[in-house]
Parts: structure tokens; C-alpha cells; sequence
């Protein structure tokens, strides 16, 4: 297992630096030179330069690679070209909204898909399947900012249970910020929960298949402890495959869900940064993006190794 | 009493009848096998005393355990029977266990679902018969999963868990037919101590007459879901009354003749060959270690004669037989076909490739489904530079699969439409259109039912004189082997350990494996021929 994780560690280490290269060199190549942006299109040649000098945009690409590499190490992730203000403390505030909410509904998305999963495949066939495939079919075609429109309808606007939008901060208390999160995070869980338990679905199908599930029934398990007891851990793999892809989704993908609620999320930043060619955000926020994505990648496949003991021995 | 009554079982799946009022009967200590071909329903049988059929069957007649009727039996009761008094052991060992739980565990479970005993002493129990079986913890430790034990090591791992709380009967579905011989003698012998030790009944489902023989007391032979000839092993194998009992003792030991051997021209050559695996490496950066899969084989086969290769699984047959194929490349010595190199620098050389053709043992799995059958035989054509276009080509196709017993207008149909034994006639008529000079039959019969085999037997002994065909005949099951081949090579640990004239080395086997292969070997009784 200790091995198992060193290379999975020495592969996570590896595509981060590759990732960090590629990232930079797309932004740069991109089109948009930031200060003559924040200028205007008729700004004096000298301003320009000054500006240029500044930002830091006249050195060599390398150089600025290296110095944005070893500055995001150490935790300065730059200065905003559009907002003046430190990188990292605009990352921060916006974190402590995305990725609260990414949890929030992600677990609420696990909580629904394991037990309809779970329900359908060991009713196959039966209403109750067809009535839970039925109702994900809906809920993977139904936009998130539709059930979003409506939640808010419903509990925002008759019942008045949650507020239309806005985040009323952590400094308030647990309760309150939780609560402006509930929403969105079911607008959010709803589709992904939809995908989640067709994937289970399909996955305890396959397993309840298997030869060794006769060979448990053949021991004397009823049809249910089979499933628990043989099934489930071997149905996981393709479950958390899809977790984690998930988890990476709601981190960035919320922007929608997160305009629908005026969230203040990582998703509108980048959204914003890009508009003002505020390169040294868009990099930033991208790193850190990539960063989640390869670090839950990491945890997905040491889950997948506590789940299947052949996994340890193969590498 | 009887300790199994099954009485005019009668057994259906939507429109299907699969069993027509089965009669069985089992005695306490008692072996009795129920065989017969595919789809005979024998496996059918096995499952319904179990009650774990598909949900769809529905069942009538009478199935009792010491009096006690199980088809009417509520499924809760159906799970305390299941495992305790009732044990089954299934054909595929592979698969049979759940790969992420511990052998211990899975041992122990069985125990623990019918409560028989507190955790504590089910270790012990768990213990005891994985000991019994063959696996002592010392060596084996419970901890040990699935994927780190051999086929055999892991049936013996389901015959554990069946036989935890000594069930009263022991139900084997085909229990060795994916074991190699030697591995299946001993598993055979375990199921027989175990019999005669715990003195429980044994249902054993089989299609290989000669296990049958050697160790049932009473046959059942079964076809199209009807029992039609039962008897006392001696007396049924010295009276057969049905003709399809006959038949199907015959055709396990079908004998065919092959045309003379011409004057010895070497066609292929192999000398000293041989085949590295690179191992997954155990620490980071350890230097690379390899396992030799095929070690300095050397030998030649000439026109016109029909060699056999055989050997256990993971001795390299299939290894040597892509190696000559010019799938893979061989580290060292070398492979002449007609006098050139397989290989030329690191690509297979087409002018050699095209000389020879393989017929391979799944009938299922070798054919494109959405291809009609003459697209499918006519691929190799794809190797020659001026392949038959027009007439020419139906006609070549028209005649292949009447050389096969086929008929010309099934160049039209596609795969599905044929049973599993006019496949491998079309995929041997797939190997002979371009008229290779050397087929490989890598277990090309193997995975047949005994009268399928037969008849392809004897249309490779009438291809044989047709084609003069040359060939290279892998297999496990020796006697096939004997029959359908003139010399024989005998291969372990990616050696060749003995070749010479089949009657030669089968009857007088020099090298001491060989001498255990042919001895783990279940053989027919002789008494079975002639006597009707």
C-alpha cells in the first residue's frame, strides 16, 4: 500500500508541473496584452511601457514562469492586474464559498444516488426501478438552473424557508451561510445525483451478474445480503471514478448556479477575470482548479485501492 | 431413505421447457453424475435443488431432501438450507470468488450466515477445512484474496466454503472442466476423500464421460432436458440400452485415420527459441526481471505430417504458437517457415505470413458479428497481393464450405445464425482458402460437445486427405490429441520435455511428466466399446 501511494504521489507531482507549463504558456499565447487593455486603445506608447514594466510583463516568458511557479509555492500568487489586490486573497474569499458549496452538494448528490441506485438495480424490472430511472432520466435532462429558477420559486418566493440569493458570509454563523448555500447545492446535487445513480444502477447490474454473487447465494446469503455483502464494494469502482470527476465539475462548473444565486463563487471570478484579461487571475484560479483535480484524482484512486485488494499488488 | 428424490421435474423458462420430468435419485455417500451434452439441462438440474434458478423458471414435479419438499419451500427457509445442508462447488474458479473479500473471510462466511458458530471458533473452523482441503493456513494464511492463489488453489478455496458445515448433500457443477488434468485428478480425489469421509451425497454435473466413469457410482445421462438412461456405473457402462448413451460414449473416444505421412520435407523450423516476459517491477528502480515463457524449443515439423503440442496451462503452448504466428517477436534463435524468417528485422513478413493460417479454440469469440460469413472467410485473402476477385472468389468461397460440410448459400448468412460447431467449420474453412502450408489448431476442439468434436475430427481426417494439410495441433486434452496427430511433443515450463510417434510416447512415455500427465489423465473403460 505505501508504494501504491508513493507512486500514485510521484504521478500527482508530475502532472502538476506539466499542467502548470501548459497553462501558462496557453494564457501567454492568447491573444489580449493586459495593459494595453486596462489602457485603452489610445493610450500613449510610454504609459504602455510603464505599465508593461509594472505588471511585470517585460521579462522573459521563462523568467515570468518561474517567478509565478515559485511564488504560488510559497503561497503569493501575484497581484490582480484589473483589482490591485493580492491573487491569493481573492482566491481565498471565493474558496471559502465554492468549495463549502462543491462538498455540499456533493454530498447531498451521494446521499440520494446510493440508496435510488441501490433500490432500482435490486428491483429490476419492477416499478419501482422503472420509477426511479424514470425520474433520473428527468433530472439529467432538466438544466440545474431550472430547478435552480424553481427551487427559488418554491422555498424562496411562497414559502419563504431560504433567501432568493446572496451569501450571508461565514462571520455570521454556521447556520446562516449553510443555509444560502442549501439552494444552490440542491439545484446543483439534483443532475449529478441523476447521473450518479444510473452509474450505480448500471454497475450493481453488472456485479449482480457475477459468478461469485451465486456462489454467496449458494452459501445460504439472502438476495439482500448478497448484495451488500458481495455487490456493493465491487460495484464502487466506477461509482468513485465518477464521484471524483463530479467533485472537480461543481468546484468550477457551479458559474450558472452560482449567477442564478449571486453567489460570489470561484466560477464568477474567473468569469470576470476573463473579461478583463486579468491573465494573472485566470492563471491562478486555473492552477488551482487543475491542483483540486489532480489532488481528488489522487484520493479517488487510494480509494479505489482500500476498495480492491488487486489494485495494490498489480503496480 | 434416500437423501435426494427429485421426482418428474418438470422445468420452464417463458416458452422454453428446459426439463421434462427429470427422475434422480442420491443415497448418503453415494457419487452420482449427471451428464451429457450442452443444453441437455444437467446444469438446470443441479441449480433447481438448489431453488437458485432465473426468476422467470417455473418448476412442477417434485424435488425432496430427506423427505423434506424444497420447491414449495418459503426463500428463508431455502437460505438456512442453502450452505448447511446443501453445499455446491461451481465450474469456474476464476470467477467463482469475490476478488475483494479474503479467502478467511469468504471461508468463514458461510459459517457466520448460518450462525452455526461464534466468529471466534469460525476462524478455527475456516482453518481446519482450508487445511482439509489442501491450503494449511501456514502456507496459505486466510488473509491470502483470490487473484493471489492459482485455479486450482481457488477451487479449492469454493470447495471450503461448501463443505464448511459438512452439508449432508454436495452439489459439483462441472468442478474440473477448467482445471489442467493434473490439477483436476487431484481435485477429484479431494472430492471423493471428502465423501467418503463426511459420508455426503454428491451430485457431480459433467459433460467428460471418462471423470464419469472413474468416479460415479451411478450415471444419469440426460438430453433435450430428459433423463434417458440411468443405471449403476459398471452395469450401465457394460449395458447401454439408449442409442444417444452409445453415441455419446463413442464419440468421447472417437478415432479417426489419417492419411500417411509423405517423405520428410522440413516445412518449419524452429530452432532454440526463446520468449522473456518483462515482470512488473517490485521496487522502483530495480533492475527489470523477466520470465522465460518459452525456453530454447527447438523442432521441426515436415509436409505433410500432423504434429500435437501439449502441456498444462501457463507452459507456454500459446506463447510458442504466437511466436510462430509472427504476432510477437522471440528474443532469441530463430523461426524458418519454407526457408525464410517469420520475422524480418521487427515486423512479420508478409510473404511468410500468408503461408499459414490458425483456427483458434472459442467459436463464439473469433468472428466479427457484423460480417456475413463470406466476408469472414475470405479475410485472408487480405495478405495475398492478387487475391481471387469475381467468379473466381465465389467460387472458392462456394467450395470451402462444402470442403467443411456447409452449404454455398451460407456465405450469405451471418455468425449467429450457426451453432457453435459449424463455426469452427467456417473458421476452418476461414484457415484453408488460401491454401496455407501450415495451420495451427490452437485448442481448436476443446470447448465442443463430444459429438461436435467427433465429426470435426473426422472432417480434419478427410481435409487431411482432400488438402494434405500440415499442421500444428495444440491441445490439452490428450486424447484428441492421440488420435488426430502423427507425432507429439509434450511441453512444461516452456520446454519441450519429450517428442516422438503420438502411439509411441503415449504408450510408452520417457519422461517422468509426461508419465504424470498421462496418468492424471481420466481414461475411458475399454468396456464400452462393442458392447451393445
Amino acid at each position: 500500500m505505501l508504494r501504491y501511494t508513493l507512486k500514485r504521489l510521484l504521478s500527482l507531482t508530475l502532472s502538476l508541473a506539466v499542467a502548470s507549463m501548459v497553462i501558462f504558456a496557453v494564457i501567454e499565447v492568447a491573444p489580449g496584452d493586459p495593459a494595453s487593455f486596462m489602457l485603452g486603445v489610445n493610450a500613449q506608447p510610454d504609459t504602455l511601457a510603464a505599465l508593461r514594466t509594472e505588471l511585470g510583463l517585460d521579462v522573459p516568458k521563462t523568467e515570468r514562469y518561474l517567478t509565478w511557479v515559485g511564488g504560488m509555492l510559497t503561497g503569493d500568487f501575484g497581484t490582480s492586474y484589473t483589482y490591485r489586490t493580492p491573487v491569493s486573497q481573492m482566491i481565498a474569499d471565493r474558496m471559502w464559498v465554492s468549495l463549502p458549496l462543491a462538498l455540499y452538494a456533493l454530498t447531498l448528490s451521494t446521499l440520494i444516488a446510493f440508496p435510488a441506485g441501490i433500490y432500482a438495480a435490486s428491483r429490476r424490472g419492477k416499478p419501482g426501478d422503472i420509477a426511479v430511472m424514470g425520474a433520473t432520466q428527468l433530472g439529467v435532462a432538466v438544466p440545474n438552473f431550472w430547478f435552480a429558477m424553481m427551487l427559488v420559486l418554491v422555498f424562496a418566493i411562497n414559502l419563504r424557508w431560504f433567501n432568493a440569493g446572496g451569501f450571508a458570509g461565514w462571520d455570521k454563523g454556521f447556520g446562516p451561510a449553510m443555509q444560502s448555500l442549501t439552494l444552490p447545492a440542491i439545484a446543483l446535487a439534483l443532475p449529478q445525483a441523476a447521473i450518479l445513480a444510473r452509474v450505480m444502477r448500471s454497475a450493481l447490474l453488472d456485479v449482480l451478474g457475477e459468478d461469485f454473487m451465486r456462489t454467496a447465494r449458494a452459501k445460504g446469503l439472502s438476495r439482500r445480503q448478497a448484495l451488500w455483502r458481495h455487490g456493493l464494494r465491487n460495484a464502487l469502482i466506477p461509482v468513485l471514478t465518477i464521484i471524483g470527476l463530479q467533485f472537480s465539475f461543481l468546484l468550477a462548473g457551479s458559474i450558472i448556479i452560482e449567477q442564478v444565486f449571486y453567489l460570489p463563487g470561484l466560477g464568477r471570478l474567473v468569469f470576470q477575470a476573463i473579461s478583463s484579461r486579468d491573465l494573472i487571475v485566470v492563471e491562478s484560479v486555473v492552477m488551482l482548479l487543475v491542483f483540486a483535480v489532480i489532488v481528488v484524482n489522487f484520493v479517488v484512486d487510494l480509494a479505489y485501492a482500500a476498495v480492491d485488494p488487486r489494485l495494490k499488488s498489480r503496480t | 431413505m434416500n437423501l435426494l428424490e427429485i421426482r418428474n421435474l418438470s422445468l420452464s423458462i417463458g416458452a422454453h421447457n428446459i426439463l421434462k420430468g427429470v427422475d434422480l435419485s442420491l443415497s448418503p455417500g453415494e457419487i452420482v453424475a449427471v451428464t451429457g451434452e450442452s443444453g441437455s439441462g444437467k446444469s438446470m438440474t443441479a441449480l433447481s435443488v438448489m431453488q437458485l434458478l432465473p426468476e422467470t423458471a417455473e418448476a412442477s414435479g417434485s424435488i425432496q431432501l430427506e423427505e423434506q419438499e424444497l420447491l414449495d419451500l418459503p426463500e428463508d427457509q431455502l437460505c438456512a438450507l442453502r450452505g448447511q445442508s446443501i453445499g455446491m462447488v461451481f465450474q469456474e474458479p476464476m470467477t467463482a470468488l469475490n476478488p475483494v473479500k479474503s479467502i478467511g473471510d469468504q471461508v468463514m462466511e458461510t459459517i457466520l450466515i448460518h450462525k452455526a458458530l461464534p466468529p471466534a471458533q469460525a476462524e478455527e473452523r475456516a482453518r481446519e477445512v482450508l487445511t482439509r482441503v489442501g491450503l494449511p493456513p501456514n502456507r496459505f494464511p486466510l488473509s491470502r484474496f483470490p487473484h493471489e492463489l492459482s485455479g486450482g488453489q481457488r477451487q479449492r478455496v469454493v470447495i471450503a466454503m461448501a463443505i464448511a458445515l459438512r452439508p449432508r448433500l454436495l452439489i459439483a457443477d462441472e468442478p474440473t472442466t477448467a482445471l489442467d488434468v493434473t490439477t483436476q485428478a487431484q481435485i477429484l480425489d479431494l472430492l471423493q476423500g471428502l465423501v467418503t469421509e463426511y459420508g455426503m451425497g454428491m451430485l457431480m454435473i459433467t459433460h467428460d464421460l471418462a471423470v464419469v466413469a472413474d468416479l460415479a457410482d451411478h450415471i444419469v445421462v440426460m438430453r433435450h432436458g430428459e433423463v434417458v438412461e440411468t443405471g449403476h456405473t459398471r452395469h450401465l457402462l457394460r449395458h447401454m440400452q439408449h442409442p444417444y448413451t452409445r453415441m455419446l460414449f463413442e464419440a468421447s473416444d472417437h478415432q479417426v485415420t489419417l492419411p500417411p505421412v509423405p517423405d520428410l520435407q522440413p516445412l518449419l523450423a524452429v530452432a532454440d527459441v526463446v520468449r522473456d516476459y518483462r515482470k512488473p517491477r517490485t521496487r522502483l528502480f530495480a533492475p527489470p526481471e523477466f520470465h522465460r515463457a518459452v525456453d530454447g524449443v527447438s523442432f521441426t515439423l515436415h509436409r505433410g505430417e500432423r504434429l500435437g503440442l501439449v502441456g498444462e496451462s501457463g507452459c507456454g503452448k500459446s506463447t510458442l504458437t504466437r511466436a510462430i504466428l509472427g504476432l510477437e517477436e522471440v528474443q532469441q534463435g530463430h523461426i524458418l517457415l519454407d526457408g525464410s524468417t517469420v520475422f524480418s528485422g521487427h515486423k512479420p513478413d508478409r510473404a511468410v505470413r500468408r503461408k499459414m493460417q490458425v483456427v483458434f479454440q472459442d467459436p463464439f469469440g473469433s468472428f466479427n458479428p457484423r460480417h456475413k460469413v463470406h466476408r469472414l472467410i475470405t479475410e485472408p485473402f487480405y495478405l495475398m497481393d492478387a487475391p481471387p476477385k469475381g467468379t473466381e472468389r465465389s467460387d472458392r468461397i462456394a467450395e470451402m464450405l462444402a470442403a467443411v460440410g456447409l452449404s454455398p448459400d451460407d456465405a450469405s448468412k451471418y455468425i449467429h445464425e450457426f451453432s457453435g460447431g459449424q463455426r469452427q467449420r467456417i473458421a476452418i474453412a476461414r484457415a484453408l482458402i488460401t491454401r496455407p502450408k501450415l495451420i495451427l489448431f490452437d485448442e481448436a476442439v476443446s470447448a465442443l460437445d463430444v459429438s461436435v468434436r467427433a465429426q470435426i475430427l473426422d472432417l480434419l481426417a478427410e481435409l487431411c486427405e482432400a488438402y494434405d494439410l500440415t499442421y500444428l495441433f495444440i491441445s490439452h486434452d490428450l486424447n484428441v490429441v492421440r488420435t488426430i496427430t502423427d507425432r507429439v511433443m509434450v511441453m512444461q515450463a516452456g520446454k519441450i520435455v519429450e517428442q516422438g510417434d503420438t502411439e509411441q510416447v503415449f504408450s510408452d512415455p520417457q519422461h517422468p511428466y509426461t508419465e504424470a500427465l498421462l496418468a492424471a489423465a481420466p481414461r475411458l473403460p475399454k468396456i464400452t466399446r462393442g458392447v451393445a
